[in-house]
């Protein structure tokens, strides 16, 4: 199929929250593409739909009360919204693997780490048990997991919250997977083990061409991994750029907003951090207009009423905002 | 005079797998008004080091003297008076907040505990919440009614209550988002410079503490290996290990991240229950010698004007 390069395409994704409190548009009209050997940054704070953008896009919804109600998700070129559990038990893990942010519990604790592994190889390959374990012990190795061949045999509380992360990394690569969705994976580790599971990731990825979506809200996080960025807020994109644009001229006040209130280690110190006012509207009491206005220093008295959509704006750029900071 | 001064302090953990040196050692002073960052990744005894100050864990030996006074044999209505001088800020406010005592009786309760009159006290929790920035109306509301970034308001306005000379800050932004970060961090600054409060900042965010601190102090498996004002240790680190946690820093600047030499720290943290010997950092480090495996570096001044605890600094 000649449009199968892009190993992923999310279009128009809709998806939302059935609860009794009534329907919230939790990912509201999500598109992106992420090419072959490319990292987009998911960027946003607690609440504006980038955890269950990636939820969606894996099928892994929690239904009730989560739905997809529109759009498509197309992996290697196929729509995956409309398959059946069965058949995404096959996608998953295979073409498409994802990683979490709390290694432990993403991870059976009665089990072997070589068991894990070995369980996804099974489940996808060819391979027998023993030739299961001999390539569950070639990943440990790949991931740089110390003392590979010892660990097979480890239980995951044996292992440092770093080690597990590298085992869940090894199960998420097992197969090769086109398409790596790694949700806030190194929001729970000490820097230093950030720093060797970020590095790890750029290695993976350089060795297989893996299209990458890093879910996270530390800008610090995004400026070592991202090629791109896609900005969200209550569940909408807001804005979408090249890694370097987006930190020299953020266009939507939102992202202005999050670059500001992040410290710069060895710049000069800011007498204050540049905060943004108020916090993120729950999605059952979003404003009429630009979810962002409330809190923004540029609205306008259209932004009050009028939601702004998303149009391009320069090269790979693209911001929903009346008002947006000068290209 | 230092308002707080630690002198050698060691705190021991028996444990069914052996005895944890969670604190090793640490000498250190906080001048009134200073905000010193004490820095350093889970298990290197920092938030040990901030309980200790409040005794609320056992100290094996060293002193802790505030504002004068050595805590260890603090009693009764002496300890209670130490505790008024020293308070603390939690990362979990949600969990260090009664969730079944309004926002007004959880601020209250420290006045009302140092016999403060019903009316004083219901003037003094206004007072406190207007200076955190909290409506009048949250008095009678509950912790489950607010923000993460308003639960930190309320833990901060219990915190002052008392008016306190030094609050220890542990973890009091980890748990909170980027923009609501930076709005507790101003308000922090702020008190600061209303009430000549002094801060012990405790947290594993370089990029945080290096916007708050005055001087910081690196931790690294329950010793200080450097100590020094935050232009000194950012702009010319001396140890190994600050090296290392400085570069392992996300830096939200994508050219500079790019540019900047990345040495990645190998190899994880040595077991507390076995420390290395000598130098605790050696098995990790990369100038590591026979003289670091053998003898423990002390933190003594270096040609930075900081002091670091290592034998090639």
């Amino acid at each position: 199929m000649p449009g199968s390069a892009v190993p992923l395409e999310v279009e128009g994704l809709r998806t939302t929250l059935f609860t009794r409190r009534g329907e919230m548009k939790a990912v509201d009209g999500l598109s992106l593409r992420v090419g072959a050997g490319e990292t987009v940054a998911l960027v946003g704070e607690s609440g504006c739909g980038k955890s269950l953008s990636a939820l969606s896009i894996m099928r892994l919804l929690p239904d009730p009360p989560a739905r997809i109600v529109g759009g498509a998700v197309r992996l290697n070129g196929r729509d995956i919204v409309a398959l059946s559990e069965e058949a995404m038990l096959d996608v998953r893990g295979r073409e498409i693997g994802m990683i979490f942010q709390d290694p432990m519990s993403a991870l059976n604790p009665v089990t072997t780490v070589e068991k894990q592994i070995s369980e996804v190889l099974t489940a996808h390959t060819e391979l027998g048990r023993g030739q299961a374990r001999v390539r569950a012990h070639e990943l440990l190795e790949q991931v740089g997991m110390p003392d590979a061949g010892r660990r097979l045999d480890a239980y995951p509380h044996q292992l440092s919250g770093g080690m597990c992360q590298r085992v869940v990394i090894a199960m998420a690569i097992a197969c090769n997977p086109a398409v790596l969705i790694a949700d806030e994976p190194t929001t729970a580790l000490d820097v230093t083990v950030q720093a060797q599971v970020l590095a790890l990731l750029r290695k993976l990825q350089r060795e297989s061409g893996m299209a990458m979506i890093f879910i996270t809200h530390d800008l610090g996080v995004v400026a070592e991994i991202a090629d791109r960025v896609v900005v969200m807020y209550a569940g909408r994109k807001v804005e979408e750029a090249p890694v370097d644009d987006l930190f020299e001229r953020p266009l939507h006040p939102y992202t202005a907003g999050l670059i500001g209130a992040t410290p710069i280690p060895g710049a000069e110190r800011a007498a204050r951090l540049a905060d943004i006012p108020g916090m993120v509207p729950p999605l059952n009491a979003l404003p009429a207009g630009c979810a962002f206005a409330p809190r923004c220093p540029r609205a306008l008295p259209r932004c009050r009423a009028e939601a702004p959509v998303l149009e391009e704006a320069g090269p790979g750029r693209a911001v929903a905002c009346f008002a947006p900071g000068a290209p | 005079m230092a308002l707080l001064s630690l002198r050698d302090v060691h705190v021991r953990f028996n444990t069914a797998a052996g005895t944890v040196h969670a604190v090793n050692g640490v000498s250190v002073d906080l001048a009134v008004g200073e905000t010193l960052g004490l820095v350093g990744e889970s298990g290197c005894g920092k938030s040990t080091l901030g309980k200790a100050i409040l005794k609320l864990v056992p100290v094996a030996s060293g002193a802790i003297v505030v504002d004068g006074t050595d805590i260890a044999p603090l009693r009764g209505a002496a300890l209670a008076e130490m505790r008024r001088k020293v308070q603390m800020i939690f990362q979990d406010p949600y969990g260090s907040l009664n969730p079944r005592s309004t926002v007004g009786r959880s601020v209250a309760q420290p006045l009302v505990l140092a016999g403060w009159k019903p009316q004083a006290v219901a003037e003094r929790v206004d007072t406190l919440l207007g200076w955190v920035g909290l409506p009048a109306d949250a008095r009678q509301r509950y912790p489950h009614e607010f923000s993460g970034g308003q639960r930190q308001r309320i833990g901060i306005a219990r915190a002052l209550a008392l008016s306190p000379r030094l609050i220890v800050c542990d973890e009091p932004v980890s748990a909170l988002d980027v923009s609501v970060r930076a709005q507790v961090i101003n308000l922090l600054e702020d008190l600061k410079g209303q009430f000549g409060v002094s801060y012990l900042f405790i947290s594993h965010d370089l990029s945080v503490v290096e916007h708050i601190a005055d001087r910081v102090a690196v931790m690294y498996l329950g010793t200080l290996v450097e100590l020094g004002g935050r232009d000194q240790i950012w702009r010319n680190p001396q140890h190994p290990y600050t090296r290392a946690l400085l570069a392992a820093a996300p830096v939200a600047n994508p050219k500079l991240a790019r540019t900047r030499q990345r040495t990645v720290l190998q190899g994880e943290l040595p077991s507390p229950l076995d420390p290395p010997s000598g130098c605790p950092f050696h098995s990790r480090c990369t100038l590591a010698q026979d003289r670091c495996r053998a003898e423990r570096p002390l933190l003594r001044p270096v040609s930075s004007g900081a002091m670091a605890a290592c034998h090639l600094a």
